[in-house]
């Protein structure tokens, strides 16, 4: 992959800023040009949240618009569906089966709807669907999923692991590092 | 070495490299972050204001004093900070002086979509817009050193694209300027009518040496490619342009945007066939050109309102246009809310529930006004809760004064609540306010601020009691009262509301997300007892949902409040320690 745009969404307190980091420090050492852009103030206060990845030979818009993500890297379903219209064609949804209600429907204004994944599945969208807390967890902390989405992001990218394992060690403080290099195995070995 | 750098961290590595010593900024999304940035390094001097005009004015002394100095804010920020800006441009300063200001185009996190270009024109103070984050640094530095050889504030301006995206920067050591000895110059620095009716000639014809600098500086760079479209732009426009066109058009990339070049962008145009000026914002650049007599498009074509990307632009321009496929199922949204164990919900509640008229103001609190809160009547800028409150009173006399109150938080009171408390104290209202005292700035990231007892860095400092603050300004009435507990606030605020003279009420509990404060263990529905009313949800916490008719308790969101277990007639709620 010579270029590409990775959109990470979710529920804002959920981790995307580590995720981002990750991703910007990885491809940056790769030799790409890199920029990332985040989102902070009000919107972060348990709304939706979205940072976008963008590398290549040289990055113009730090923003991704609809139609040209390579990459979803979802935290929550619904927040996946939210973002559907970004995706390119032939681009890829990664991302955590967890559902956080969102305020109207915690109220009873709104439903949550059923069957997400399957109806993005049906509008043509590769979907991978994960259990990522529980795997989270596995590793050793629900904290974790952030790493467990980039493990299995890292399986679509002709990187080495060694390199992904490298920008990990560089980027998450020392005392949680072998939680998420094994939170990193769990989500690139998951079979979808 | 090269690394990737968010833009305000940028804008900080800016001040450190060309030896800024003094810091005073005011937090403000997307500004917030420079000067948390710029605070750690130990050579800068580095201090949160109460507001932006306190800022300013510190920095002007720090100048006159013969170091470089700074300070930051947000766009609405400078509207509070424009009465010493203005002046400020016809002093000039002594050492450099660079203020930081970052516009929040698309409202991520503001009020409003004011466009900063305009208080630079109007006060007459040039500002450079850089693209990105090498940019940001590169032009912080030339800032510092063009504000002397000019002898000018310069205005740095950044927005959210700009300020929270990470390019790739390379940084350079820092580079400190012997301090300037100070100098008494009171036909300078004296702004009375007989010095200010001399300096502003000098103002005018500095304006012209800066257009006469910036028509050849290559901080205005000419980027030809085919020459059927030739755009004007400048900050994060320049990045989309370039996304959508690449070299297929020519581009004049304006870094600084006041003033505005006239030779450049004759000649520019004279070179394209059809010319296009694409800024967000307000067509400042726009009506430069057509005042020039040049025909060009811009907001005929792209909109004024809300943030450009490169669909805006490629749809507008005839670029071409990325689709993606839609899902045919409603997806409810997500607005921000406020978190769970956040001690502003009780009251909030309290005041739905006594049909109270809220002032708001600005905070995390805003976010009272969201259902099923829905708290709040208006919300406008910093402060005038405290102030409208008075206005509102004065105007429908004890109707108002038993019904209405002005809410406002501890960090916002002590930027500009103060002196709407004064106003009610002397003009005398019978009106209730309300201090919400979370112990910290919360929307934009937890900043320490004048009550809290702390400064920038986290060490101890001096100590502003609201209690005895808000009597020294002659109010008689002054109670604090613990958010978590509902039967205590309502009281209170019943209590407070039919008093005959005005009254504050401190609402104190320290924001949930701060790190010192200790969790109860989270709360579980005991279904038995729970019959599924759905009285909890009246206070709008994200932990609680019904599922399956009872309500549950998300544990990984809930803190234990126990303001849901006030709510709950029937027990539902309990606590296995």
């Amino acid at each position: 992959m010579k270029s590409g745009n990775i959109m990470i969404v979710g529920v804002g307190g959920q981790g995307s800023l580590l995720a981002s980091k990750l991703l910007g420090h990885l491809l940056l050492t790769e030799g790409f040009d890199v920029k990332v852009s985040e989102v902070h103030g009000m919107s972060q206060r348990g709304g939706s949240v979205v940072t976008y990845v963008k590398f290549g030979e040289k990055v113009a818009s730090p923003v991704i618009d609809e139609g040209e993500a390579d990459f979803i890297v979802s935290f929550e379903q619904l927040e996946a569906a939210r973002w559907l219209k970004y995706l390119k064609p032939d681009g890829h949804i990664v991302t955590s089966i967890q559902k956080i209600d969102p305020m109207p429907v915690i109220t009873g204004a709104a439903e949550y709807p059923e069957g997400l994944i399957e109806k993005m599945k049906e509008a043509g969208a590769a979907v991978d669907a994960m259990d990522c807390l529980s795997l989270a967890n596995e590793a050793g902390s629900s904290k974790a999923v952030n790493v467990v989405l980039i493990g299995r992001l890292s399986h679509y990218f002709d990187i080495p692991e060694e390199s992904w394992i490298k920008a990990i060690e560089k980027i998450v403080p020392e005392k949680f590092v072998e939680l998420n290099k094994k939170a990193f195995k769990l989500g690139r070995e998951f079979e979808g | 070495m090269k690394q990737l750098m968010l833009g305000n961290k940028a804008f900080a590595r800016g001040l450190y490299e060309a030896g800024c010593s003094f810091v005073s900024s005011y937090p403000g999304t997307p500004s917030t972050e420079i000067t948390e940035e710029a605070v750690k390094y130990e050579e800068i001097y580095c201090e949160w204001a109460p507001n932006e005009k306190v800022a300013m004015e510190a920095v002007f002394g720090a100048s006159l004093a013969g170091v470089r100095a700074f300070c930051g804010m947000k766009h609405v920020g400078l509207n509070v900070a424009a009465d010493p800006l203005y002046t400020m441009s016809y002093t000039g300063v002594h050492a450099g002086i660079v203020i930081g200001v970052a516009d929040d185009p698309g409202m991520h996190s503001s009020q409003n979509e004011q466009d900063s270009r305009h208080h630079a024109i109007a006060a007459k103070v040039p500002m450079l817009e850089p693209s990105d984050s090498a940019e940001t640094l590169e032009f912080v530095k030339l800032a510092f050193e063009l504000s002397e050889k000019f002898d000018t504030p310069f205005l740095v301006k950044m927005c959210t694209r700009i300020a929270h995206s990470q390019s790739v920067v390379e940084t350079s050591e820092r580079v400190c300027p012997p301090v300037k000895p100070y100098e008494k110059n009171i036909a300078k620095n004296v702004m009375m009518p007989g010095n200010a009716i001399r300096r502003h000639p000098v103002i005018e014809e500095r304006t012209k040496a800066i257009r006469e600098w910036a028509e050849t500086s290559d901080i205005n760079k000419v980027e030809y490619g085919d020459k059927t479209i030739g755009i004007i732009t400048s900050s994060t426009s320049y990045q989309y342009v370039k996304e959508v066109f690449g070299e297929d058009v020519s581009v004049l990339k304006l870094g600084m945007v006041n003033p505005l070049p006239e030779k450049l962008i004759r000649d520019f145009a004279s070179n394209v066939t059809r010319l296009i000026v694409v800024e967000e914002g307000d067509p400042i650049i726009e009506e430069h050109c057509k005042a020039l007599g040049l025909k060009c498009d811009g907001k005929n074509e792209l909109p004024l309102c809300g943030e450009f990307s490169q669909n805006i632009i490629a749809e507008a321009l005839g670029g071409e246009l990325h689709e993606g496929r839609s899902l045919d199922v409603e997806i409810p949204v997500r607005p921000p809310i406020m978190c769970a164990g956040c001690p502003h919900r009780g009251i909030f509640y309290t005041l739905n529930k006594n049909k109270c008229v809220v002032m708001g103001d600005i905070g995390c609190y805003t976010l009272g006004a969201v259902a099923p809160l829905s708290a709040m009547d208006m919300t406008l800028c910093m402060g005038a809760s405290v102030s409208a409150v008075h206005g509102f009173n004065k105007a429908l006399g004890s109707e108002g004064e038993k019904k209405s109150v002005g809410i406002i938080g501890d960090s916002t009171f002590m930027h500009s609540g103060m002196t709407g408390l004064a106003n009610i104290a002397y003009n005398e209202s019978n009106s209730t306010v309300i201090i919400l005292d979370n112990s910290i700035t919360g929307m934009t990231g937890h900043q320490q601020n004048p009550t809290t007892g702390y400064n920038i860095k986290g060490d101890p400092a001096g100590k502003i009691d609201l209690e005895a603050l808000c009597r020294a300004m002659g109010i008689n009435r002054v109670v604090v009262v613990d958010p978590y507990d509902l039967k205590e606030c309502d009281r209170v605020i019943k209590e407070e509301l039919a008093a005959e003279e005005p009254s504050v009420i401190i609402a104190r509990r320290p924001c949930a997300l701060l790190k010192y404060v200790k969790h109860n263990t989270p709360l579980e529905v005991n279904t038995d007892k729970c019959t599924g009313c759905k009285s909890c949800m009246r206070i709008g916490c994200p932990a609680i949902s019904m599922k399956d008719g009872k309500a549950c308790v998300d544990k990984t969101l809930c803190v234990g409040c126990d303001v849901c277990t006030q709510m709950c007639g029937f027990g539902a709620f309990e606590r296995k320690e």
